[in-house]
């Protein structure tokens, strides 16, 4: 069996990285990601885990570093937030390209300026162009659990993209859960050993990412498009044989709850879908018939899966905590997108943004909005519509 | 240089033939003694640079050895971690190398370049310096001398002093450095062979005079590589165990009567030609106190 530790999210991350056998770890310390850095240097410094831990002098080089590792074969794990992670973007690139499995973890908070270092998803969503598969966690136990299972879509030959896990910054990464760790004989075996597309290291002549004309740069693009959508069965898979090892299991690229009976739909990712569920569970109660549905990997967008919950849905309600300015909340476009493409007559869908800059929106917030959105609807609203509350009532 | 032995090239197995280098391109020439030293055995990362295109164009490739293509400012840190890599699969008989010109190194190469140093990883950083960016087109570095013109100072010409990173790689106290050039092959083979059997960061710096971008003609590369030694504007030294190590090319210049005069360098070069009296006088200030230093750090 496993061991059961209390952890904080950010502990979580660094005894997955651990569990996994990541060789080389390169990182740069930023609040609120530091606690990883120093809880993998404390494991490595006690004997607990055998790794290289290169304490880079920047985040665009902890990127690079894990790159030249992982390309000379080595499995490697780095973390980081915010504006470590705007710094190290276009490594997030480069390791995508050229096929890099590798797997990262973002401690989400806002971006600055003004300095503010609580958190929103505005960091997280900014890699939705990069071709890494893009994960979210709920709480503790999922963010260790998905960074383990990241290691292994990475590696996936169907897939060989790097993986990306995203926590809130303090209200997971600084805030501490039971979290159990699978036995680590029964991981060896589930991961088992590095996988890779090539490897470098002397045993033969190789070049990677010399001068390409356009036809072969082209190629390039093509093979992460098919990667993501195979990499959407091998998410699913992984999931399901992870449930084998430990007993857990989330339901692949989405995770539905209270979806079997629910005439309407609210929609989030990350921290705060548990303030959802409470709101959701109170409106229950009061007999409105809606169920969560939380995106738990926005790439490659679970657009099937969606799909197939919110088909005759009567209204769809989209939480986003992060928004692309000029336009709309991040996980809402590509949702109407998605839904669109498989049936273009869609019920009402309404986009609220909120939670920007660490902003607090309590489950009683979510119940007073979810609630006025139901009522609306039953009221005879049909539109598609997209908002930004903040915080002091303003509807942006 | 006619009395030494050819260097043991093997040119036709590692450098291979037709590659895309401007004619008189200098780094051909110094892969081609790199290779005498490890042959096959080297994984050479590259950021952005002339060397990125001269390596051609894919699926053809004209090095028969390994090449990690690399963002800009990143050589020394991808190599921090391929070098990490190899040392934790148990892989000894491979050479790491970044391979980066001036402007990868000098300057948006500078925080990776140093912090790879300080954390003493395995591998050896070969700054390759033709004093500009010469793959974006020539425009000024920082390690651009005064007085040349770039096409970002093309009518005064650059207004400062190159920036010595040898001397900034030497007070990182890695435990090796040295300046090479590639008018001295074979000391630069020999400083390579040194490098190869002293573990931790090593780093070279190696003038490479470019045709393109210091206006000269192409048959002169070798002996505008030479002037530069012989007037005392490059100076060939090694740094290990504490102490600055003058090159036997070198040696004679310590004296400046020795030295020919810093103008025979310049008259060759188009890039000096709008310099002025004062720009020379500056220069010939710059290398006395690069000379001064030396005298001061020799064993």
């Amino acid at each position: 069996m496993g061991l059961k530790l209390v952890l904080t999210g950010n502990h979580a991350l660094a005894y997955a990285a651990k569990v996994a056998r990541a060789e080389v770890i390169a990182a740069y310390p930023i609040t609120p990601q530091s606690p990883v850095v120093e809880k993998i240097s404390e494991l490595i410094e006690a004997g607990i885990m055998d790794a290289k831990l290169i304490n880079v002098e920047s985040e665009h080089s902890a990127l690079a570093a894990c790159f030249g590792a992982a390309v000379a074969g080595t499995r490697v794990f780095t973390a980081t937030s915010s504006q470590g992670l705007l710094y190290m973007y276009e490594w997030i690139h480069w390791a995508s390209r050229a096929r890099i499995p590798m797997v990262l973890g973002v401690v989400s908070r806002t971006i600055n300026t003004p300095w503010n270092i609580w958190p929103d998803h505005s960091d997280f969503v900014v890699n939705r162009d990069t071709g890494w598969i893009m994960g979210y966690a709920m709480d503790n136990q999922e963010a260790f659990d998905m960074t383990l299972q990241c290691f292994k879509i990475s590696e996936d030959p169907r897939v060989f993209l790097p993986c990306m896990v995203g926590i809130e910054g303090f209200i997971l990464s600084h805030a501490s859960m039971p979290v159990e760790i699978p036995d680590q004989d029964a991981v060896d075996s589930w991961l088992g050993p590095r996988r890779q597309p090539y490897v470098i290291d002397g045993s033969e002549p190789f070049a990677l990412g010399g001068l390409s004309m356009p036809l072969e740069t082209e190629e390039v693009f093509v093979g992460i498009q098919l990667a993501m959508k195979e990499a959407v069965n091998v998410i699913r898979e992984v999931d399901k044989e992870y449930g084998k090892i430990s007993g857990r299991s989330y339901g692949g690229l989405i995770q539905c709850l209270y979806c079997e009976d629910a005439d309407y739909h609210a929609v989030s990712m990350g921290a705060w879908s548990g303030d959802l569920i409470e709101a959701v569970e109170e409106l229950r109660r009061e007999g409105y018939k809606i169920g969560v549905v939380r995106i738990r990997f926005m790439r490659p967008w679970p657009e099937e899966d969606l799909f197939k919950v919110l088909r005759g849905s009567k209204g769809i309600l989209v939480y986003d905590r992060a928004l692309s300015f000029g336009a709309y909340g991040v996980l809402f476009t590509d949702l109407v997108t998605g839904l669109a493409l498989r049936n273009p007559d869609l019920p009402p869908i309404w986009n609220i943004v909120a939670g920007i800059g660490g902003v607090d929106i309590t489950s009683s917030d979510f119940y007073r909005l979810t609630k006025e959105f139901v009522e609306n609807v039953e009221r005879g609203d049909t539109r598609i519509k997209h908002y930004w509350i903040t915080k002091k009532g303003l509807r942006v | 240089m006619s009395g030494k032995p050819p260097l043991p090239y093997g040119m036709r197995n590692v450098v291979l033939p037709g590659d895309a280098a401007c004619q008189g391109c200098p780094i051909p020439l110094a892969w081609k003694t790199m290779s005498a030293v490890f042959g096959e055995k080297m994984i050479l990362v590259i950021p952005a640079c002339c060397s990125s295109v001269i390596l051609g164009i894919y699926p053809n490739h004209s090095i028969r050895a390994s090449v990690i293509h690399v963002a800009f400012a990143s050589a020394a840190a991808v190599a921090s971690g391929v070098a990490e890599a190899l040392k934790r699969r148990g892989i000894r008989d491979t050479q790491v190398i970044a391979w980066a010109g001036d402007g990868g190194t000098a300057d948006i190469g500078m925080a990776s370049l140093s912090g790879a140093a300080e954390r003493n990883h395995d591998f050896i950083y070969i700054m390759y310096d033709n004093e500009a960016y010469m793959n974006t087109g020539i425009q000024r570095s920082s390690s651009t001398p005064r007085g040349a013109l770039t096409t970002t100072t093309p009518i005064l010409g650059k207004s400062e002093n190159k920036k010595d990173v040898a001397r900034i790689m030497v007070a990182h106290n890695i435990p090796y450095v040295a300046t090479a050039s590639v008018g001295y092959l074979h000391d630069f083979y020999a400083k390579l062979q040194r490098a190869k059997n002293i573990r931790g960061f090593r780093f070279i710096q190696l003038h490479a005079p470019c045709p393109i971008g210091w206006r000269f003609e192409p048959r002169y590369t070798v002996k505008i590589a030479q002037l530069a030694v012989e007037t005392g504007a490059w100076i060939l030294y090694e740094y290990y165990d504490g102490k600055i190590h003058l090159s036997g090319a070198s040696k004679p210049y310590l004296d400046p009567s020795k030295r020919k005069p810093l103008e025979e360098y310049i008259k060759l070069q188009g890039r000096f030609r709008n310099v002025k009296l004062e720009d020379i006088e500056e220069l010939k200030k710059y290398i006395e106190r690069n000379w001064d230093w030396i005298r001061r750090n020799m064993d």
